[in-house]
């Protein structure tokens, strides 16, 4: 009797301690892909990441680099060698340490791995000398002035040199990192669960136990979910349901202007689609651009929600330049630059658009504006893989997209503009703007960096292989009982502060 | 019999052949290329080159197909290029999952249709009759994903009573189990319940008109044992077997309820690996599912023989 009684008061305690536990669930829009800082390709990867993997530098609403697991870094008169200190006393989830060695290990296994998506990233990296134990200095082939930018995102994960020997290219499955939570289980297409790493370096600023990933791929479920209590945070919310969750006296919108953008690809060179009126002549491409009123096409599709833009960066980030402002639109200006080009008018277009409800609406307010100038956009709906291949292979004509972003201006303009680049779908090339490409890529101090952008924004303006319609918003919905949450502009999830109350 | 079963047996290697090859072939035929999706958003040359070389992208077609068969008569289905998972794994996660939607699903149509069928026809041309024709004709025109999102936002947001999407495993928690795939199985056995309706109305209409029924009330038994004992009774034993078809149906009903609800199953899993690319997923789930209905195929059969020995031949 007594040992059942013992028993009872001990699962009674049990019962309270799991009744205590905080669990923070959020609502993911896909399913990641494997969990390896070295082999993970998604976005969505990289929000579950925010908890479970810290980086050597990480970033602060403004856009300015913060140290995380380093504590400094310099870069040499020759911009050849960056010297970066780390902070000390942090472990790994498995108890490892985290130091000069294994931050060694971690970049080389970025830069070496066979598949490693992260290699093309920090290309220009030689090799990692360790200086001492806290110490290491990264040597470059060349100068390369967003390195440092490309060490706040997953270029920048640590992960355990034991673990990762361990289990080789199986990493993935059993992640062991330096992050505030450590990994506990995934079940495939339903949920990812970590709990609070006791050991982590910060972890006073960690105050709930444990968070859950949810893939719920629909945004009305997702959002139905954290209207009923199901989850405590979701992302992406579509602009429509805005007004929705602004309503609810329940729920919290976060937002942040995106580090991305969105556009419409022309194909001005990749093969016998581009010989048609708008891929032949540029005064036709700024014709159409100018036949766009982005202000009203943010108001029509997203309640006005997002930006207008006309550059790779939005007209908040500190690259973006001033003297190019987003244009207004000017059908009467752009008959008569149809009229100079001396093409015969109306004649159609073969709009490529990925499927979705939103990327088809923007797409139709833009046909409609099209039209007015002579410009007959054929929408065709594609499924996303599928325009891939076609965009890549010069199969279309113009074709919407959007690229989710990157911290420094090189990652959202030179795979894009660089000729033959991997993105150059329209078949793009220009040797002056290839030379300001490189140029930028080696300088590293800002206004001298921005001047050269600003060469290379006139010359993009002028030819339009892309032309940039807007930026969205991060919109994050969470729960009012959330409290200190801020959003970043890259869109991740931090859970770094959180409170439930 | 023994002669019987070994030739059925045999038979099933062609047929598991031809599956095995269109199964790969129809897969070419998908546009896009597998190693530009994986390559991530960045879709740098030397990724691409890579991953391609890795999964044997690269070899011809003919070759690749070998490199399948070869690794599937060794039990070895291959792994997922997204998520390095082994699809033998992936395949025994998530089978359980969506045969449990679809028994709960099936159970809900059969209740559900029976009933509204027998009551319609023992009250032809009544309030109830009508009722029910109305109900039948609600289910097969209501399209699965507008009825999923207003049961949530019914019972998970309004009413607060079950959680909008999500699974929980029976052995975690039996309840929550129920209570996380008990709307996502009204959506699909909604369907199916249609259907069991309208055929219970008819084959209880003939039954009720059948002289073994009119002699049954002669004898002056009640109308309930009548209706219940006699009637019913013949009537539903082609009802059962269209419930054991409309099994199958709601097998691959489920990949839509499943994307609705969040329910990680087999629909899941063979939607999310097309739209990814990830070949061996999608043969590997296709190559299961065909050679699940295969075998219940000859099981069938062999029930058939079993009572018939006519067929043995």
């Amino acid at each position: 009797m007594k040992t059942v009684l013992a028993a009872t008061a001990a699962l009674a305690l049990l019962g309270g301690a799991a009744a205590a536990q905080t669990t923070l669930r959020i609502g993911l829009a896909e399913d990641p892909d494997i969990l390896d800082p070295t082999l993970a390709r998604t976005y969505v990867g990289r929000i579950v990441f925010a908890s479970l993997c810290d980086k050597l530098f990480d970033i602060d609403e403004s856009l300015n680099v913060v140290p995380q697991l380093a504590l400094s870094h310099e870069t040499s008169a020759d911009g050849k060698a960056v010297t970066i200190r780390l902070r000390p006393g942090v472990k790994f989830h498995d108890g490892e340490p985290l130091d000069a060695e294994a931050a060694k290990y971690s970049l080389e296994r970025h830069l070496n791995m066979p598949g490693s998506f992260r290699k093309p990233e920090i290309a220009a990296l030689d090799h990692v000398d360790v200086v001492d134990p806290l110490t290491i200095r990264l040597v470059l082939k060349t100068p390369f002035s967003p390195l440092i930018a490309q060490l706040t995102d997953r270029s920048g994960m640590m992960v355990s040199p034991k673990a990762a020997k361990e289990a080789g290219d199986k990493f993935g499955l059993k992640p062991v990192c330096a992050g505030p939570y450590r990994f506990v289980e995934r079940v495939q297409q339903d949920r990812m669960v970590m709990e609070k790493f006791q050991d982590y370096w910060n972890k006073d600023n960690i105050h709930i136990d444990r968070i859950v990933y949810l893939p719920i791929v629909d945004a009305t479920v997702r959002l139905a979910n954290v209207k009923s209590g199901g989850l405590e945070l979701i992302e992406r919310v579509l602009a429509t349901d805005i007004k929705d969750v602004r309503s609810d006296p329940r729920l919290k919108l976060s937002t942040a202007l995106e580090l991305g953008y969105q556009g419409i690809d022309i194909n001005v060179g990749n093969g016998e689609r581009a010989k048609n009126p708008l891929g032949s002549s540029a005064k036709v491409r700024q014709a159409l651009s100018l036949a766009i009123d982005r202000d009203a096409l943010n108001q029509v599709v997203f309640n006005g929600e997002f930006m207008p833009g006309n550059q790779w960066v939005s007209p908040e980030h500190p690259y973006f330049q001033k003297s190019f402002p987003v244009p207004k639109r000017d059908v009467a200006k752009a008959k008569a630059l149809m009229k100079e080009a001396g093409v015969t008018a109306p004649f159609e277009v073969d709009f490529m658009v990925p499927k979705g409800a939103e990327t088809q609406a923007v797409a139709e307010v833009i046909q409609a504006m099209a039209a007015e100038i002579g410009i007959n956009l054929k929408i065709r709906v594609t499924e996303f893989a599928t325009s891939l291949k076609q965009a890549e292979g010069g199969e279309y004509q113009a074709y919407l997209l959007a690229w989710s972003g990157r911290t420094d201006p090189d990652g959202n303009a030179y795979i894009f503009h660089k000729c033959k680049a991997p993105q150059d779908y329209p078949g793009y090339c220009n040797g002056e703007a290839d030379r300001l490409l490189d140029e930028a890529r080696v300088v590293a101090d800002l206004p001298a960096r921005k001047a050269i952008y600003e060469k290379l924004t006139k010359i993009i303006l002028d030819d339009v292989p892309k032309l940039y319609l807007y930026h969205r918003r991060v919109l994050i919905a969470h729960t009012a009982r959330l409290d200190g949450y801020r959003q970043m502009p890259d869109g991740l999830v931090r859970v770094v502060g959180l409170k439930l109350k | 019999m023994l002669a019987f079963l070994s030739k059925r047996l045999l038979q099933l290697v062609p047929t598991l052949f031809f599956v095995s090859v269109i199964i790969f072939t129809l897969q070419q035929l998908l546009p896009g290329d597998p190693a530009l999706v994986m390559a991530g958003e960045e879709r740098d040359p030397e990724v691409i080159e890579q991953i391609r070389k890795q999964y044997r992208l690269d070899q011809p077609i003919p070759i690749q197909y070998v490199y399948w068969v070869k690794g599937v008569l060794s039990g070895d289905l291959g792994e997922s290029m997204r998520i390095k998972v082994k699809v033998r794994d992936l395949v025994a996660e998530k089978l359980p999952v969506t045969i449990q939607l679809a028994c709960m699903a099936i159970v809900i149509a059969l209740s559900i249709g029976i009933t509204a069928g027998v009551i319609a026809a023992v009250f032809k041309d009544s309030v109830w009759d009508y009722a029910a024709n109305v109900f039948a004709l609600w289910g097969r025109s209501t399209p699965t994903f507008w009825l999923g999102i207003m049961l949530i936002f019914l019972f998970s947001v309004e009413l607060g009573w079950l959680p909008a999407s999500g699974y929980v495993r029976p052995s975690e928690d039996f309840w929550g189990s129920i209570a996380s795939t008990i709307m996502p199985a009204f959506v699909l056995g909604n369907v199916g319940a249609a259907v069991l309706m309208r055929h219970t109305r008819g084959a209880m209409l003939d039954a009720l008109q059948s002289d073994y029924v009119r002699t049954a009330r002669a004898k002056g038994l009640l109308e309930r044992v009548v209706v219940l004992k006699h009637a019913m009774r013949n009537a539903l034993t082609p009802v059962i077997t269209l419930g054991a078809l409309e099994l199958g149906e709601l097998l691959s009903g489920a990949v839509l309820t499943e994307q609705i609800f969040s329910i990680p199953g087999f629909g899941k899993l063979i939607v999310d690996s097309v739209f990814n690319r990830d070949y061996a997923v999608v043969q590997g789930v296709v190559l299961v599912t065909a050679t699940v209905y295969i075998l219940l195929n000859l099981i069938a059969d062999i029930a058939y023989v079993l009572v018939n020995p006519r067929l043995r031949g």
